[in-house]
């Protein structure tokens, strides 16, 4: 189990900040993601695994008119 | 759906076959020479009053006061308006006024997004200030021609048009009789009638509305520019409140500005070296990561609707959801292949996040232009999210089709899409039948009848011409009517002050139901739009933590409308190097870029601090016009439910393991062996409270008082203690 933005989600092995987006259904590409408390690039969330446990804040933010 | 890749997007219904014969029947009844002056350091120290009753024409001087306190945009335009109305001024008075204003950076072609106008009135919807924030050419042409606001007062007696001539130097009143009123012909027909030749048509810009705003409450304003790559002529919209209304209550058929050709140095900067080091930045930065981000330039804002839709926000079925499995239908794939992609979109010189997207070789498929080819301007997010998921219609080609007749009839398409989920939901729930409406069966899906709708306000006829009063004045004659229960109809009627709610679910997000609420015009997101940070960040979760975002973001955007900017270039691209900066959602490099801009310009020193103060002064003294208007106090922040959470058993239904689990962890009450009813009514005692205490946290750190009246000690900190009426309609809402 790791805690997104405070909430629960189902912790897989290998999982990727990628597929932590993905598992969230977050679709907004202006994010900003700390995975215990260490900035992960935009570049580099296809490789960036995620710890079991971890405590990841995925930042929103905003677009639009 | 038919598909834009191969079509020649410069082929299109022509309508200049009367343009000689809507010449010849002109007759000038005013003319006034005047000398062509371009700004220094971004103003000329003048604007234009016209009045369209009286045929008066004069110059105003703008005082060293003004720009102090006022700055220009909409600031020059409330502190105008502020001084031509009485608190009994009503939209249709011959005293109110529409003040077009650019701002002191507007017109630069280094920034991006630098061509707004900002246009200010008393609406018809709201009997307060509106102010709309709009691209087009009009407003930097006319402060190219010498002026820095325009002030248009007055009822003609007969239809006119308005002609600022920048190059020959005169503004005529011209009564013009036979021209079209929809804003698709009408612009095209007058920019060709205006320009001397092929080459000056990108010098001319007209604002115009259409039929619809002379039978409606919500009509807008368009303003043009002429799209050389599509040898065409293009909108822009000054959408909210009625601003069109009041343009055809006054008879104006269009304004019209011939400036001269514009080039990069005519605001006379004091620094064009810096202006343009920041224009590179900018353009470099949208080149390297716009489609990585937000593909502004290939999709506009309507690359949104897919994001919305997967954070539960997209409104569906008159706000009840915030999601639905067609959205796929009216997501941005879609409008990525049907817009022309082989041109470039700025509604400015030099804005190349270039978002105003057009979709050619649109046939029209009803009402009085059936069977013509157009060009489609957008949809935008908002349209799509209004006219379609909000009214559960997923259908591309419909949306293109009103999207166009909203334009070009002058109806504000944010508006008409609430309208028309509110009316489809009064019909789900029996407030409305075909009997009551005429015959349309305006039920959700329904794109027939959304159109014909909207054919019919366009001709005062039917149930369109009850629609066009707006949602406000439709809740008051249904309940009248005895056709429903009036709370329900206060609850699903999605308005505030009058205006309509714009195209995002507030229900989860405390700080967005604020951020409508708690706006000086009515509920429009470009005041603050807080659902991320509130709801998915968990950035803000204090009523001080959020009075703080709704403190700081509604001053920073109303920046951009004091300088004639937009706001899309600030944080619909962001630098590569944003993550890594203390507060990333305020974009903090891109918030100095606009503080070097301004000084740049100017000749000025502010820092980030003077601006939130520059925004301060306007922000409260619009929040005190307001009460002088007879609005602008507590009971007119209040949302309807709707807004806040949810109103029937569906919509609870809808997401019921969510409200429940609220119910257990956030009220401290188990759900279990509860009616869905009583649910509902727990809730609903819970969020009117916690919105009070948000009301109750915002007013204190705007220095406002817990009725929402800006104090003494306020005044005096912003420096507009210096106007005694100003200070007079606040002492008279003090407590004794």
């Amino acid at each position: 189990m790791i805690r997104v933005n405070d909430e629960p989600i189902a912790w897989q092995g290998g999982m990727t900040v990628r597929q932590m987006l993905s598992a969230c259904n977050y679709l907004f590409p202006l994010v900003i993601v700390t995975v215990n408390d260490t900035l992960v690039s935009r570049g580099d969330f296809d490789t960036t695994a995620v710890p079991d446990e971890a405590v990841v804040k995925v930042i929103h933010l905003m677009s639009g008119g | 759906m038919s598909d834009c890749t191969n079509y020649d997007f410069t082929k299109r219904t022509e309508y200049l076959d009367g343009l000689a014969r809507f010449k010849a029947a002109h007759r000038v009844l005013a003319e006034v020479p005047f000398k062509p002056g371009l700004p220094q350091r971004g103003y000329n120290h003048r604007s234009l009053y016209v009045n369209v009753g009286t045929l008066k024409i004069e110059e105003k001087p703008v005082t060293q006061q003004m720009k102090d306190i006022f700055v220009g945009g909409r600031g020059f335009g409330l502190w105008h308006l502020w001084n031509a109305v009485t608190p009994e001024t009503r939209w249709d008075s011959p005293e109110n006024e529409i003040v077009i204003s650019p701002g002191p950076l507007a017109g630069n072609t280094q920034y991006p997004g630098s061509g707004k106008s900002l246009v200010v009135a008393i609406s018809p919807q709201t009997d307060i200030p509106i102010d709309c924030n709009v691209g087009g050419y009009f407003g930097p042409l006319m402060k190219f021609s010498g002026f820095d606001a325009l002030e248009l007062q007055g009822k003609a007696a007969q239809d006119v048009i308005v002609f600022i001539d920048g190059q020959r130097g005169f503004i005529r009143i011209e009564a013009a009789p036979l021209e079209p009123i929809d804003s698709h012909v009408l612009a095209e027909v007058l920019t060709h009638m205006y320009a001397e030749d092929e080459a000056d048509l990108r010098n001319v810009s007209v604002v115009s509305t259409g039929v619809a705003a002379d039978h409606s409450l919500i009509g807008c304003l368009n303003f043009s520019w002429y799209d050389l790559r599509r040898k065409a002529v293009r909108l822009k919209q000054a959408g909210r409140g009625g601003v069109g209304s009041v343009f055809r209550d006054k008879r104006i058929k269009a304004l019209v500005c011939r400036g001269p050709v514009v080039k990069g140095d005519m605001n006379n900067p004091v620094d064009l070296d810096t202006i343009a080091k920041l224009g590179i930045k900018m353009h470099k930065e949208i080149h390297a990561l716009d489609d990585q981000q937000c593909h502004m330039r290939r999709q506009g804002t309507a690359h949104l609707v897919e994001v919305m839709d997967a954070y539960d926000l997209l409104p569906v079925h008159n706000f009840q959801y915030g999601n639905h499995p067609d959205t796929k239908n009216i997501a941005s794939g879609v409008w990525d292949k049907r817009f022309t992609q082989a041109t470039v979109d700025g509604c400015w010189y030099g804005c190349s996040l270039a978002c105003s997207k057009g979709a050619d070789g649109l046939v029209l498929t009803t009402g009085p232009y059936k069977g013509h080819t157009v060009t489609a301007d957008g949809p935008e997010y908002e349209n799509a999210a209004g006219l379609a998921s909000n009214c559960g219609i997923f259908n591309s080609d419909s949306l293109l089709e009103v999207n166009f007749y909203c334009d070009t009839y002058g109806v504000c398409t944010i508006t008409y899409g609430t309208i028309c989920a509110f009316v489809m939901e009064c019909w789900q729930r029996g407030i409305l039948d075909a009997e009551r409406t005429g015959g349309l069966e305006i039920r959700f899906g329904n794109s027939a009848a959304q159109l014909e709708m909207l054919h019919q306000m366009a001709r005062g006829e039917g149930f369109g011409a009850i629609v066009g009063r707006g949602v406000k004045k439709m809740k008051e004659f249904f309940i009248a009517k005895g056709w429903g229960d009036p709370q329900l109809i206060n609850d699903i009627g999605m308005e505030i002050k009058g205006l309509e709610y714009s195209q995002y679910m507030s229900k989860e997000s405390l700080a967005q139901q604020g951020g409508y609420a708690l706006t000086n015009k009515g509920p429009q997101h470009d005041e603050a739009w807080l659902i991320f940070m509130d709801m998915v960040n968990k950035q803000i979760p204090t009523f001080e933590d959020k009075a703080e975002a709704l403190y700081y973001f509604p001053l920073w955007r109303t920046w951009f409308g004091l300088m004639g900017l937009c706001k899309l270039p600030w944080n619909d691209v962001e630098p590569a190097n944003n993550a890594k900066t203390a507060e990333p959602a305020k974009v903090p490099e891109h918030v100095q870029n606009y503080v070097d801009l301004f000084n740049a310009i100017t000749g000025a020193q502010i820092n980030q601090e003077l601006v939130i103060l520059q925004s301060a002064r306007v922000y409260n003294f619009q929040r005190i016009f307001n009460i002088r208007m007879g609005k602008g106090l507590r009971e007119h922040d209040m949302p309807p439910y709707r807004s806040m959470g949810p109103v029937t058993v569906e919509e609870y239904e809808s997401r019921a393991e969510r409200y429940d689990m609220q119910l257990k962890e956030e009220i401290g009450v188990d759900p279990a062996g509860k009616t869905v009813a009583e649910k509902i009514a727990l809730h609903r005692a819970h969020r009117t409270d916690r919105y009070n205490k948000l009301v109750d946290a915002v007013y204190k750190r705007r220095g406002w008082t817990p009725n929402g009246v800006p104090t003494l000690a306020r005044l005096e900190q912003l420096g507009i203690d210096v106007f005694p009426e100003v200070v007079a309609v606040v002492k008279a809402h003090l407590p004794a």
